[in-house]
């Protein structure tokens, strides 16, 4: 197994890992306290970010969803900065005002994470817009999920990058649940890549928690996107390995779907990747994962012990609303 | 004034909505229920709770997230005889719904020559809570009072949520019902018997003779904190709730004013094209020979409300800043 291959399968790994101990750890800081307000975990979903994300280059844009940190992360985000504004500090991405729903990095192209969903599609659309009309090689991915398939904001956004032809990859993060609402339920058509199709997109429907699937699938649209070829759709079919959100404990979540995700979950698909495809031994991903861990916890520390703003420099913004 | 009956029991805001749909919907066949997560989840703030099973899930059902959607089929099936009660998570996703509220809702009877009627409900919640940051904290009702065709109303308690929902299902125009995500675990009196509460009557909260404060929705519990601690210091403050901006009842606030000659505003909206405003302009207008000092309006930043917990509550009036303010009006000469 050539060297560069072997790095390419331990840094998606530890990007997966890095977010799904990002989450579990954010979860506790919640329970303990430090973390308020709404706060929605990417677990089970990791691979997704991370395959496609990996596929992109700083250039791009993303544009995330209420469930955002894993989009974040994906993109390389700091996780010291990260946990800062998840603890509302100062130095947090959005300084403490944003929070966990709207953490965004408009200096590294990540146009944010939103607490309206569907709202950051034709955001996205717009971005690829000034793409066009800038002729740059630049494309821009937006995440979205199945319930949000559903609303105006996506659908009216298929057809504007498909009308006017823009570098646009639309992925569906189809965990086939809207907070409790099956996706059965709120859709005649599940296979949700048939939206796309509709709309004039060449489209495909994959295991999302396959890292390598959706990083080779990626690949190709966002090459393409960059010829001239764009849009495209990609809808992977995942699952919440947890509630909707921290307060949630899931439980309309069936136990069949539960267990057989608790199996094929995307670090575990991961971690097969490094043992046959790289050869690496258990003992190995113990020492990356060892590492990813004390990353995490040294930002942990560093968000703990930094400041909030002041009285006086919040109310320095409100002079200019 | 419809009070208190037989002052029996203690129900949480969140039981009385709950009360007021089943009632409602036990008396009239045509009332249904619609919105994300209302069904078998009950709502957000289990304000459905128990719906689905008394009445099945052709008149209470989940929708998709496709809000000016459902919304637009709400105000279809009214038009057509049916009584909707439509359910948005937050007020702040009212603003991808306007179309059907401002456009359609709130149009058709007077483009039609008073010939149709839009019987909906669009019930809501609003508010800053706790860290839900600036698309999930708003206070959006001054969008709604400034559009004729629409009623809105604001309860601050559970006996007047319920009586209000009430009225408001039964009212024949659409009316925007938005309730305060603060105060859905209060608890208050709530008669056992049936009750209706008439839209456009405003509740004097407490009776006094100084100064009138004006407050709705999840402010009123603060004005009512602030009044006591305004008490203890020799200012008797009269507090009254409108419960409905739309129709709102100018009687009730003038002839307070003309007795207390001192008026304080407290909105929890951002200050800037506020309710409180046009209430403090029917005041000069209507009562301007009675004041003793200049109408007061305490209200919210105008900004968008922080996630940071500490900076939240700086954009809202806090019952320390009521205080405040109301000194100021009274003491201002
Ligand atoms: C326009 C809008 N409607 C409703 C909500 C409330 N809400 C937040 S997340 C969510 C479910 C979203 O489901 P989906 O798009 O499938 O994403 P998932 O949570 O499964 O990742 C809802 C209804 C919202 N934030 N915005």
């Amino acid at each position: 197994m050539k060297k560069n291959t072997e790095d390419f399968l331990v840094s998606l790994y530890t990007t997966m890992y890095k977010i799904r101990n990002f989450e579990e750890q954010a979860i506790k800081l919640y329970r303990q306290g430090h973390i308020r307000g709404y706060f929605h975990p990417y677990l089970g979903e990791e691979a997704i970010a991370t395959g496609v994300c990996a596929a992109m280059d700083g250039k791009d844009y993303i544009t995330s969803t209420h469930r955002g940190h894993g989009h974040c992360l994906a993109w390389g985000a700091d996780l010291k900065i990260m946990f800062a504004e998840l603890l509302g500090k100062e130095n947090g991405y959005c300084k403490g005002l944003g929070g966990s729903m709207h953490i965004a990095d408009y200096t590294k192209n990540n146009l944010g994470a939103n607490g309206i969903v569907g709202s950051g599609v034709p955001i996205a659309v717009g971005a690829a817009l000034g793409i066009s009309i800038r002729k740059e090689k630049q494309m821009v991915s937006t995440f979205v999920s199945d319930g949000g398939s559903n609303i105006g904001s996506f659908l009216e956004g298929l057809n504007l990058a498909a009308a006017w032809k823009l570098p646009v990859l639309f992925v569906i993060e189809n965990n086939q649940y809207a907070v409790s609402t099956r996706i059965e339920d709120s859709t005649a058509e599940t296979e949700l890549y048939k939206r796309g199709i509709g709309f004039g997109l060449e489209s495909v429907r994959l295991d999302g928690n396959d890292v390598l699937e959706v990083h080779k699938i990626a690949k190709s649209f966002i090459e393409r996107c960059k010829n001239g070829e764009g849009p495209f759709l990609m809808e992977c079919v995942t699952f919440r390995k947890s509630g909707h959100h921290v307060n949630d404990p899931g439980l309309y979540l069936p136990k069949e779907k539960v267990d057989y995700y608790k199996l094929h979950d995307p670090l575990l698909i991961g971690k097969k990747h490094l043992i046959e495809l790289a050869g690496l031994s258990e003992i190995d991903i113990v020492e990356i994962e060892k590492v990813a861990m004390a990353e995490i916890k040294a930002a942990i520390d560093f968000a703990i012990k930094s400041p909030e703003m002041s009285e006086e420099n919040f109310l320095k913004f409100v002079e200019e609303y | 004034m419809v009070n208190v009956l037989n002052a029996a029991r203690e129900l949480m805001y969140r039981e009385a909505l709950n009360e007021a749909l089943k009632e409602e919907m036990d008396r009239d066949d045509k009332v249904f229920i619609m919105g994300e997560g209302i069904a078998e989840r009950g709502g957000s703030y289990k304000v459905t709770e128990g719906l689905l099973e008394q009445f099945g899930s052709k008149r209470v059902f989940d929708t998709p997230i496709s809000e000016n959607g459902f919304t637009g089929a709400g105000v279809g099936a009214a038009l057509t005889g049916m009584r909707p009660v439509v359910e948005i998570l937050f007020v702040d996703f009212t603003m991808l719904i306007l179309d059907q509220l401002i456009n359609q809702a709130a149009k058709f009877r007077f483009m039609s020559g008073n010939t149709a009627r839009v019987p909906m409900v669009l019930r809501t919640q609003g508010g800053v809570g706790n860290g839900l940051a600036a698309q999930h904290s708003q206070s959006l009702e001054a969008i709604f009072y400034h559009i004729p065709g629409l009623k809105l109303v604001m309860p601050s308690t559970p006996f007047d949520a319920k009586g209000l929902l009430k009225a408001a299902i039964r009212c024949d125009d659409p009316v925007i019902f938005i309730e305060h995500k603060l105060l859905y675990m209060n608890k208050g009196e709530v008669p056992e018997e049936e009750y209706i509460i008439p839209l456009g009557q405003a509740d004097i909260k407490k009776e006094g003779k100084d100064l009138t404060i004006i407050a709705w929705s999840g402010m009123v519990p603060k004005v009512m904190e602030a009044a006591e601690i305004l008490m203890k210091e020799g200012i008797n403050a009269e507090v009254i709730d409108p419960r409905s901006l739309v129709p709102l009842d100018k009687m009730t606030i003038i002839n307070s004013v003309k007795k207390t000659e001192h008026v304080l505003i407290v909105q929890e909206a951002v200050r800037r094209g506020g309710v409180g405003s046009d209430i403090s302009s029917i005041i000069q207008e209507e009562a301007f020979d009675y004041l003793d000092s200049p109408v007061k309006i305490l209200g919210g930043l105008n900004i968008p409300c922080p996630f940071n917990l500490n900076l939240e509550k700086m954009v809202v009036p806090q019952v320390e800043d009521i205080v405040r303010a109301a000194k100021e009006v009274v003491y201002s000469e």
